[in-house]
């Protein structure tokens, strides 16, 4: 089990070598220049052309590359341009921020997503069955940008119910007050992808073989469904739990600058208005990172609820 | 209807009486089971014949109601051991399933959840069936995998389902079934899955219980060997109906309705002079939607007359205890056999 998960970590490292390199040229192509940007309209050509010395944006592309990727594996993510401070301390400083949102609407989106593909699958072809499916159809298909100004719209201008912008704080009551809208806003689209996939997972198992022979048991309908067929379902929910835990992040982004919530989202966007390099680059690393640490994780929770992967010896 | 009343005894243990169900699709309704009538004795074993689509599982899904969502049992009596099984409500049904009806299904492989181990399956099954610690629940299991002939029964509780062979897979759901000592075992194609070595091992275990437990069996089979060794009476079915039921050994001594004639010609033999084609029954079995307004078999029957394409046939008696729905094997008029040659 160690040895596999060892192995595992170790292919994960191309992974983020490519995120690396990939994300080192893409900056490098934005137009703009980073010390132009710090320094403003009125700076003269003499200024501009010693702050690049100062960044080390000079020397040749080729060498900034080396000497960024000796820093990175030296655990250094660079120090932002802009706030002057280095990239990790600033990441650490946000990320808190981030995972109080894309964690509170993940974990509402699996219970109550998990909670109405069951209650769809057992009840096919219901009216409920339908009204929680056109949903969930709705849900899936909004855009998250469009989603979060419509509620906005909807419950901070017209209702005035819940506050559009900031954390709120410091009492707890009025920082949930101030969360309700990004959760809800980051929350639907995995909800209604975690309904949709119970469900056609759920139905798939019900319908087995292996179902009909509990039931011919005599085993509690209770049990073949919870225990059993639930189980047996689980799988692909597991799979897009995964991809929602990093599209999750995504969303975060854009939740977090239509909801001016100061997470890693609106850093990220600064730092891209700003051409602020090192920041880009450490913000996308370490996304990269927690991706291929959740695939990994889904992985290893494979190899707990199906017995026949088994990552030893391969499927057996 | 009389269905194929068995020799005298106080009760049967199950009496099926003019059985039908139906499925309910987008297209119409199609009629799986049509009418049909049987009864078992205790420690009676008997056949159901017939090919693919007859209504063979069907009618046995329907002794314990346990139907896809789209069927239904739309008219009929069941009786099991004194109790109409039609009657009972949801917790009845559960409670009896498993109890004194089991079931063995075709695919051993899916027939067992694929995500938990041998033992979980096994200690849960007994333990919502009789009232004992999970510990005794475990060394019942132990003792019905021995006397299923498993090898290491503790180490094997410890598997999971695709770790174990078909055969060894089949022995573990044949030892969950006698583990609540059945008065009645389902037993729907048991062996169909299995390799031909295996097939009789399994066949031999089953009948070995049914002698030492005195259990009835309800043997679901296209298979007429199986049936010939198995099996005190048999009953064919084609398209929802019965169209032959008798004691085994006059069945095949003296086999009344061409459907029975078809399958029995159909069996190769080895001693057959004219190697290659082997004998099938031609054409295809009716739609099951748009039967009912005639003989069933008359596209298919090469002794078919016009009465056939309008008639229904019922179910006569035409020796005691020998029952035939064909028009022209009524005891009035009796069909020549247009003999194949099988020379044995």
């Amino acid at each position: 089990m160690l040895k596999t998960v060892l192995k595992r970590i170790l292919q994960c490292i191309p992974t983020v070598f490519i995120v690396v390199t990939f994300t080192f040229i893409l900056t490098r192509m934005i137009p703009g220049n980073p010390a132009a940007t710090i320094l403003g309209p009125q700076a003269s050509a003499e200024d501009i052309a010693a702050m690049e010395i100062k960044l080390g944006l000079d020397k040749p592309v080729w060498e900034q590359y080396v000497n960024y990727i000796l820093d990175v594996l030296h655990g250094d993510f660079g120090t932002s341009y802009m706030y002057n401070q280095p990239v990790l301390r600033l990441i650490a400083e946000r990320i808190p921020k981030t995972l109080q949102l894309t964690v509170t609407a993940l974990v509402i989106a699996v219970i109550l997503g998990v909670a109405i593909g069951m209650f769809s699958a057992l009840h096919q072809y219901s009216i409920l069955d339908y009204l929680f499916m056109i949903l969930a159809l709705i849900g899936v298909s909004m855009p998250v940008f469009w989603l979060g100004l419509m509620v906005v719209k909807v419950f901070a201008v017209d209702l005035g119910w819940f506050p559009a912008t900031g954390r709120g704080g410091p009492e707890l009551l009025d920082m949930i007050r101030h969360m309700v809208l990004p959760c809800l806003c980051l929350a639907t689209i995995p909800m209604a992808t975690f309904a949709r996939i119970t469900r056609s997972s759920m139905l798939e198992t019900i319908n087995s073989d292996s179902i009909k022979a509990l039931r011919a048991r005599g085993i509690k309908e209770r049990s073949v469904i919870m225990k059993h067929a639930f189980k047996n379902a689980l799988p692909p929910i597991v799979t897009v739990l995964g991809l929602q835990i990093a599209s999750c992040f995504t969303g975060a982004i854009l939740t977090e600058n239509i909801f001016a919530w100061p997470g890693m989202g609106t850093m990220i966007v600064n730092a891209i208005t700003n051409r602020d390099y090192t920041l880009i680059q450490g913000t996308v690393l370490f996304f990269a990172i927690v991706f291929v640490l959740v695939n990994l994780a889904v992985d290893l929770v494979y190899m707990l609820i199906n017995p026949k992967v088994s990552y030893e010896g391969g499927s057996k | 209807m009389n269905g194929s009343q068995a020799p005298v005894q106080d009760e049967p243990l199950l009496s099926v009486q003019d059985l039908k169900t139906y499925f309910y699709t987008a297209s119409g309704v199609s009629k799986a089971v049509d009418g049909v009538s049987f009864t078992l004795n205790r420690g009676q074993v008997l056949g159901i014949v017939g090919e693919s689509g007859s209504g063979k599982s069907v009618t046995s899904n329907s002794v314990i109601r346990l139907l896809a969502r789209t069927g239904k049992i739309v008219g009929g009596d069941i009786r099991f051991n004194g109790i109409d099984v039609m009657k009972l409500n949801k917790h009845e049904l559960v409670a009896l399933r498993g109890s004194d009806i089991a079931t063995i299904f075709q695919d051993p492989m899916t027939s067992l959840d694929p995500v938990f181990k041998v033992d979980d399956q096994m200690i849960e099954m007994i333990c919502s069936h009789q009232k004992v610690s999970k510990q005794e629940a475990r060394s019942m299991a132990v003792e019905a995998l021995k006397k299923v002939g498993i090898p290491e029964p503790e180490k094997r509780m410890n598997s999971y389902p695709h770790e174990l062979s078909g055969g060894m897979c089949q022995r573990v759901i044949i030892a969950m079934a006698v583990c609540c000592k059945p008065k009645f075992i389902i037993a729907d194609e048991p062996t169909t899955a299995l390799d031909v070595t295996v097939q009789a091992q399994v066949l031999d275990l089953l009948k070995d219980l049914q002698r030492e437990m005195n259990t009835a069996i309800l043997l679901i089979t296209h298979n007429l060997g199986v049936v010939w060794e198995m099996c005190d009476r048999v009953m064919v079915m084609y398209a929802g109906k019965t169209v032959e039921s008798a004691d085994v050994k006059e069945l095949y001594a003296n086999p009344q309705h061409p459907y029975t004639w078809g399958l029995l010609d159909s069996i190769p033999h080895l001693s057959d002079e004219t190697k290659g084609m082997l004998r099938t029954i031609p054409g295809v079995p009716p739609d099951l939607r748009l039967t009912g307004k005639c003989c069933n078999f008359y596209n298919r029957c090469p002794y078919c007359t016009e009465e056939c394409k309008t008639k229904v046939p019922e179910l006569v008696e035409i020796s005691p205890g020998h029952f035939v729905a064909c028009l022209r094997q009524n005891g009035v008029e009796t069909l020549q056999r247009n003999e194949v040659a099988i020379d044995e």
